[in-house]
Parts: structure tokens; C-alpha cells; sequence
């Protein structure tokens, strides 16, 4: 008897007409689409985006040269040099991140103790040339004052799950 | 000025059917633009996306951009392809979308050429169709081409014998081959409101197998054959199939309108209704099916080969052939032959 009423319930194609009825509902729907370049999804504050190198509030550079994250970063793309400054305080000299190699692990932001190397809320930093993508420590610092207000909010609203 | 006037004379017939000609076709291929837009929509809306709409308001000139793109492209003919073959399937497949319309009519007397075997030479002309398909399947020398078309051509032939019972149903009933007077034929009632109806089902969905869309676009599954037929075509030559294609989705809509929905004709023969142009009533129409074709895919996921070949031949070709036989036998033993 099932398989007759089978037959019959193909045969009209009821099953296809259940569902083109169903996908003519959908077309009244409210449309989920985001107008991306327009509207924007949330981040969370632990994205992990484009690098940044932090400052203090007195215009002091956070990193200290100790070099943690370039041992850390698994796809070695951070590379340090360090010296010590006029005053005593070792500082680095250099500090280049290739944007080509990284992971966006977020090891580099785990590793560093002073909250200098962090990867900030930035993903739309694509370039037209792969040089521009290898980032010296002025782009990096630069990164770091531009987006200084969101990477500080970032921090404190995930401080209390660290 | 004289002089001119008897110069042209003759040539008089030649320069109206051109211009008729045009007059077609314009609209026509603004047409094919503008479906190609809409599909995109209205699959769009059914997936609860929003579609094109960046491309002037509501993103209107995206046909034309596409349009634009693909004509900047390099035309590629591949090193091993038949050069001569693969530049004449795409123009083959345009040339026979277009042809098809010169006995469509449009309203009351708007036909280009009103011929007395114009379902034949419809049909003839839709079954000419898998030749542009099979010659660049074979002209293209490519392996995915080659399985494409011939996909393509076996699903063209099995659901053009089912298509040519149905068309014998309605030439039963009307008892001529004249698309006109198959129009004027459905005064009292258009044929999908009568015994017919079934047979309307069925051919909706052959011209679908016909036309290669979804569920039955197994010439071009983007999955197994990256894109069926026209994987080696670029630029113009791509164009001229993606016109082809729906020129023919338009012109199978067409001929569904003229055979089963009253072509011309308004639904109710009073006031409000009679008073639209014959040809507003016919475009409405062709819209409405076109919007059938691009409902069905979206809803529908495609249908395996085998399953295809059964539906074409063990459903479709019995039923349309019981249909033949129920409605000659209703027509002479009610004594209703014409």
C-alpha cells in the first residue's frame, strides 16, 4: 500500500511542489547579507589581525628587546636586532615581520610580557605588491599609535580570561 | 530624390524584414541580458542573499558590465582544437537560438513569417540545437568538452521525442500547424485548463532537459565536468553560447506560451483584460515561465544521469504516448476532429 501511495505522491510530484513552496517563502525572507566594504560583522577582541608595536602613554616603545616572540613564532617570521641605547635601556633596532609568512597564530601576543607585539582588530591591510607586505619596525610602531584606542580596549575587555 | 526612391524600390521587402529582424532581436538580447540579471536575483532572494547591486541603482547595469568583461577577454583557441569548428559551434548555437523566433507571434498578425508548418519548423529548429553542442564537445578536443557533449546530446534527443508527442497532442486538438491559429485555436480556454494539462507539465519540464538548465544541466555540472561543453571557450565565444542558451530558454518559454497558456490572448476576454496590447499579455507570460525556470533551480538539486535517461524514457515518452492516444481517441469519438 506504501509503495502505491509512493508511486502516486511521485507521480503528482508533490514532493517538488512542497519544495519550490517552501523556497518561494524563503524569497520573502528578510535578506541576511552584510554589505560588506559598507557594513561590517562583529569582532571579537581576541581577533587576531594585522600586527601592531605599542607604546606607553609617555610616547616610550613597550618592547624590550628580550626577542620571545621571534623564538616562539613557528613560522619564523619575525626577525629582532637589539642594542643598547644612549640611555642604558635595551631597545631594538630592528624588527621586521613578514606578513607573507605569519600564521596569525597569536603566539607572538601570548610570548611578549610587556604587551608591546599585538595583533589588533586590522584585516583589511591587503597589498598589491609582496613587498609590501614585509613590515619594518616604523610600520609596525605606526600600526601601534593608528590603532592604539582599539588594541587597549581589546586588552582589558579580554584581561580577565588570560 | 527621385532617382533614389526608384533605386531602392526593389530592395524595399529586403530593408523592411531587416528591419523587422532588428526589431526582434533587440529587445530580444536586452532581454537575454536582463534574465541573466534576474536569475541572478531571484536566486538570490530564495538563498536570502541580496544579488547584484553595486553596478548602477539595484545594481541594473550588471548584464552590461559582464557584457563589457567578457568582451575585453582574449578569444583562446587551443593549440589542438579544430579552429574552424570551434569558432562555428558558438555562432551555430546563437544563430539557432535567434532563428527560432521568425515564426513566433507576438500578437495579432506580429509575425515575421507567418508559415503554415511553423511547429515543425520550431522543432526542427530546437532539435538542430545539439548540434552546436556536440561540435564544440568534439571541436574543443578536450576530454570534460567531449563528455559534455555528449551528455548534452543524449539528454537532447531522448526529451525531444517526449516534447514531439506533446506537440501531436495540441496539433490533435488545434488541427493545424500554424502557431497563429494554434493561439486562436485557445479563445474559449487555454489549453492548460483543459485535458491538456498534464501534457503542459510534462512540457515545461522536457524544455528544461531541452534547454540544459537545472535539474537537468548534466552538459555542464560544474562538479564532475568543471563546466561541460564550453570549458575551453573564453571571451566572445563564451558569450555567444551564454546568449545562445538563454535566447533558447526564452524561445522554449515561447513556444510553452503559443502551446499551452493562449500566446497573445488575455485570460478573461472582458474589459480591464482586453483592452492590455496582445503583446503585453505574451511577454507577461514568457516572464512568468522564465521565473518558473529560475524558481525550479533553485529549489531542485541536479538529477543523476541514469535517473535522467529513466524519467525521459520510461515516464515521460509512455505518458506522452497514452496522452496521443487518449485525445485522438476523445477527438474522434466525439466526433471533434477538424
Amino acid at each position: 500500500m506504501t509503495k502505491i501511495s509512493k508511486i502516486i505522491k511521485s507521480f503528482f510530484l508533490s514532493e517538488i511542489a512542497k519544495g519550490m513552496a517552501l523556497t518561494f517563502k524563503y524569497m520573502f525572507k528578510k535578506k541576511v547579507t552584510i554589505n560588506y566594504p559598507y557594513e561590517k560583522g562583529p569582532l571579537s577582541p581576541r581577533f587576531r589581525g594585522e600586527h601592531a608595536l605599542r607604546r606607553y602613554a609617555n610616547g616610550e616603545e613597550r618592547c624590550i628587546a628580550c626577542k620571545l616572540c621571534e623564538a616562539i613564532c613557528p613560522a619564523q617570521a619575525i626577525v629582532i636586532e637589539a642594542e643598547e641605547r644612549e640611555d642604558g635601556s635595551r631597545r631594538t633596532t630592528r624588527y621586521d615581520i613578514d606578513m607573507t609568512k605569519c600564521i596569525y597564530c597569536g603566539f607572538c601576543q601570548e610570548a611578549c610580557p610587556v604587551d608591546a607585539i599585538v595583533e589588533g582588530p586590522n584585516q583589511e591591510f591587503a597589498t598589491e605588491t609582496h613587498e609590501e607586505l614585509l613590515y619594518n619596525k616604523e610600520k609596525l610602531l605606526a600600526n601601534g599609535d593608528r590603532w592604539e584606542h582599539e588594541l587597549a580596549a581589546n586588552i582589558k575587555a579580554d584581561a580577565e580570561y588570560r | 530624390m527621385q532617382d533614389l526612391l526608384n533605386f531602392i524600390e526593389p530592395y524595399m521587402p529586403l530593408i523592411m524584414i531587416v528591419f523587422y529582424i532588428i526589431l526582434i532581436v533587440a529587445p530580444l538580447m536586452v532581454l537575454v541580458a536582463y534574465l541573466t540579471y534576474a536569475e541572478r536575483k531571484v536566486i538570490a532572494a530564495m538563498q536570502r542573499r541580496k544579488g547584484p547591486n553595486i553596478v548602477g541603482p539595484f545594481g541594473l547595469l550588471q548584464p552590461f558590465a559582464d557584457g563589457v568583461k567578457l568582451m575585453l577577454k582574449e578569444v583562446i583557441i587551443p593549440k589542438n582544437a579544430n579552429s574552424l569548428l570551434f569558432i562555428f559551434a558558438p555562432m551555430l548555437t546563437f544563430i539557432l537560438a535567434l532563428i527560432g523566433w521568425a515564426v513566433i507571434p507576438f500578437g495579432e498578425g506580429m509575425v515575421l513569417a507567418d508559415i503554415n508548418v511553423g511547429v515543425l519548423y520550431l522543432f526542427a529548429i530546437s532539435s538542430l540545437g545539439v548540434y552546436g553542442v556536440i561540435i564544440s564537445g568534439w571541436a574543443s578536443n578536450s576530454r570534460y568538452a567531449f563528455l559534455g557533449a555528449i551528455r548534452s546530446a543524449a539528454q537532447m534527443v531522448s526529451y525531444e521525442v517526449s516534447i514531439g508527442f506533446v506537440v501531436i497532442t495540441v496539433l490533435l486538438v488545434v488541427g493545424s500547424l500554424n502557431l497563429t491559429e494554434i493561439v486562436v485555436a485557445q479563445k474559449d480556454g487555454w489549453f492548460v485548463f483543459s485535458g491538456l494539462f498534464p501534457m503542459f507539465i510534462l512540457f515545461f519540464i522536457s524544455t528544461l532537459a531541452e534547454t540544459n538548465r537545472h535539474p537537468f544541466d548534466l552538459p555542464e555540472s560544474e562538479a564532475e565536468l568543471v563546466a561541460g561543453f564550453n570549458v575551453e571557450y573564453s571571451s566572445m565565444t563564451f558569450a555567444l553560447f551564454f546568449l545562445g542558451e538563454y535566447a533558447n530558454m526564452i524561445l522554449m518559454c515561447g513556444m510553452t506560451t503559443i502551446l499551452f497558456l493562449g500566446g497573445w490572448l488575455p485570460p478573461f476576454d472582458i474589459a480591464p483584460f482586453n483592452m492590455v496590447p496582445g503583446i503585453i499579455w505574451f511577454a507577461l507570460k514568457i516572464f512568468a515561465l522564465l521565473f518558473v525556470f529560475l524558481w525550479v533551480r533553485a529549489a531542485l538539486p541536479r538529477y543523476r544521469y541514469d535517473q535522467l535517461m529513466r524519467l525521459g524514457w520510461k515516464v515521460f515518452l509512455p505518458l506522452s504516448l497514452l496522452w496521443v492516444v487518449l485525445t485522438a481517441g476523445y477527438m474522434v469519438y466525439f466526433d471533434k476532429l477538424v
